[in-house]
């Protein structure tokens, strides 16, 4: 199959899609509906900010399998994909819980002893890659990564002379992941959505996808999105699905309403630093089979970190 | 006067690799001893320092005590002049409009390439490493100044995998390869500071840090290095120095 999906293909996929003005509002635990095993799964936000956290546990949870998964930057969220078997491969710049933390040992595990493939790309050309799927091109050419090992290991990227200053140049493949899952602040039942703060690639990487599952932080009336549709980032007609999942993003933040749960973060790390396989299936076990429901899963976190994360993610306004 | 005993090997490098900063530049930084180092210019001589992240923040004006946990937290966008997104940041690079880029290194080679991907052979890794984030664009596009640890298994002949290409090969490889802009400019260690010939584009240490021999730094250094006659050795950090940047990580999250 090639790596680039073809304009045809793209179109005809696009044209399926019910793009109509409806609501389209469900609950966590249908969203796995919209995910198949082996689906390319395109994750919002960077690092440990507005990573669609939610959605990840829901897919693990309705046992998902051989996702390929691509974000810009990927922390704990691709440990998870990882250790609970739902993906085999990750496209991403970076890989790793964060720096804080050193390598991840759950990333190392999969990786070294073959289990699963890491594929790295730079943080632009992710970008670029996302960015020519949502423009309808097949490429877009960059600078970086010409001269790197990085580049060794990508033949799906292809070196050229530019054709009017004969400079090299590098084409990097689009990238139209079948879903894209996305945590935003807030949104309507249509999927208007708003993102506060730093967008990352979100908006293009909505508009590359093929069908795009929201979390959002609460859901607004559509008067309210029309009050500032300056600061609406995803047209409705490009969403397939919203869930309402207050801190939808926890352990991770959520510019201007949550920062990191770091003692989460750091009791998470050193599970399954320690021990990347039995470390793993016990904090799976507890922290994404045993909950009922987000909200569950939110009081084994506990309070006081919820309440603490969500007093320094506000502070952002008091500057 | 401090003292050796006086600060520590973080210290030293935040604090040395913040004076090669000039004020009114145009800084790319990366996570840990970059941002500190450049958050600490700011503080001190470079008042007018601009601060990029790749997580889409320019002018950034990270405040005392409350460091981001990586280049895209919003604790990034404090005070900020704007937010924008990843690609739109990293597309500045490409342009033109940075000054600096300003990143840490796990290993480094004789021509300045840095190598955060994989320790041993790429086909069957005996460690993988996180990969490059931001840190090949940064270093495809603008003049680098790295901050790193001085060890000889990280300062080596030629890295096992170019992540972030320096001069590449020496000589006008680096051009050759399509990236005409840029190129490592300083590698400030607890040991040295570095720059690099003109020519071969070998690593060259520009001057020794105090209390530093030429032969501590070469048994530290798995390549040969060649030492003017008249090299140089750093100001140690001054008071106000230390104690401005203890004021910025007291937790002491990128200088323990």
């Amino acid at each position: 199959m090639s790596v680039v999906k073809p304009y045809d293909k793209l179109r005809k996929d696009l044209s399926a899609r019910d793009r109509s003005l409806r609501e389209k509002v469900v609950a966590l635990e249908d969203v796995a509906s919209f995910v198949r095993d082996g689906d390319s799964v395109g994750i919002g936000g960077s690092t440990m900010s507005r990573t669609p956290m939610a959605l990840i546990w829901a897919l693990i949870r309705a046992r998902r399998k051989s996702l390929s998964c691509s974000r810009c930057i990927i922390s704990s969220d691709g440990d998870l994909l990882f250790g609970s078997g739902a993906s085999d491969h990750v496209i991403t710049s970076w890989f790793s819980q964060g720096i804080l933390w050193g390598v991840s040992k759950v990333m190392r595990h999969h990786v070294e002893t073959g289990k699963a493939r890491f594929e790295e790309w730079s943080h632009l050309a992710i970008g670029m890659r996302f960015r020519a799927g949502a423009m309808g091109v097949p490429f877009m050419p960059i600078r970086p990564m010409l001269g790197s090992d990085v580049l060794a290991q990508r033949p799906e990227a292809k070196e050229i002379d530019c054709p009017f200053t004969g400079e090299k140049l590098l084409l990097v493949p689009a990238l139209n992941p079948d879903v894209a899952l996305i945590h935003v602040q807030r949104c309507d039942p249509y999927g208007n959505a708003q993102i506060d703060g730093l967008q990352f690639m979100d908006i293009d990487l909505a508009m590359a996808a093929n069908k795009v599952i929201l979390t959002t932080e609460r859901i607004v009336s559509n008067d309210q999105i029309r009050r500032a549709p300056d600061q609406t980032k995803i047209p409705f007609f490009a969403v397939d699905a919203i869930v309402e999942v207050p801190y939808g993003s926890a352990p991770h933040e959520c510019y201007g309403v949550y920062e990191p749960m770091m003692k989460h973060m750091e009791h998470y790390v050193e599970l399954v630093n320690k021990d990347p396989v039995g470390g793993m299936k016990e904090y799976l076990d507890k922290y994404v089979f045993a909950p009922k429901s987000w909200a569950e899963f939110l009081d084994l976190i506990g309070l006081e970190e919820v309440l603490t994360a969500s007093r320094a993610g506000k502070s952002i306004y008091d500057a | 006067m401090t003292h050796k005993s006086d600060y520590t090997a973080a210290e030293l490098l935040a604090i040395l690799s913040a004076r090669q900063l000039k004020d009114g530049m145009v800084v790319f930084a990366g996570v840990g001893i970059p941002l500190l180092a450049a958050t600490l210019a700011q503080r001190l001589h470079c008042p007018g320092l601009t601060i990029l992240f790749e997580g889409g923040v320019i002018g950034a004006f990270v405040e005392p005590g409350k460091l981001p946990p990586s280049t895209n937290d919003q604790r990034c966008t404090v005070r900020a002049n704007m937010v924008l997104g990843s690609a739109e940041v990293l597309l500045l690079l490409q342009r033109g409009y940075v000054d600096v880029g300003f990143m840490g290194g796990a290993q480094i080679d004789q021509y300045g390439n840095l190598n955060s991907s994989f320790i041993g052979d790429p086909k069957k890794p005996k460690t993988r490493l996180p990969g490059t984030g931001g840190g090949n664009d940064i270093a495809s596009l603008t003049n680098m100044i790295v901050a790193m640890k001085h060890e000889k298994r990280r300062f080596v002949e030629n890295v096992d995998f170019i992540t972030s290409p320096g001069w590449i090969k020496g000589n006008d490889t680096r051009r050759k390869s399509g990236l005409p802009a840029g190129g490592m400019f300083r590698v400030v260690t607890e040991l040295a500071v570095f720059g690099f010939d003109e020519k071969t584009r070998r690593m060259k240490p520009l001057a020794l840090n105090l209390g530093v021999s030429r032969a501590q730094v070469q048994e530290n250094t798995g390549f040969p290095l060649e030492f003017d006659s008249d090299i140089g050795v750093t100001e140690p950090p001054t008071e106000q120095e230390l104690s401005t940047l203890r004021v910025l990580d007291p937790e002491r999250l990128y200088i323990a």
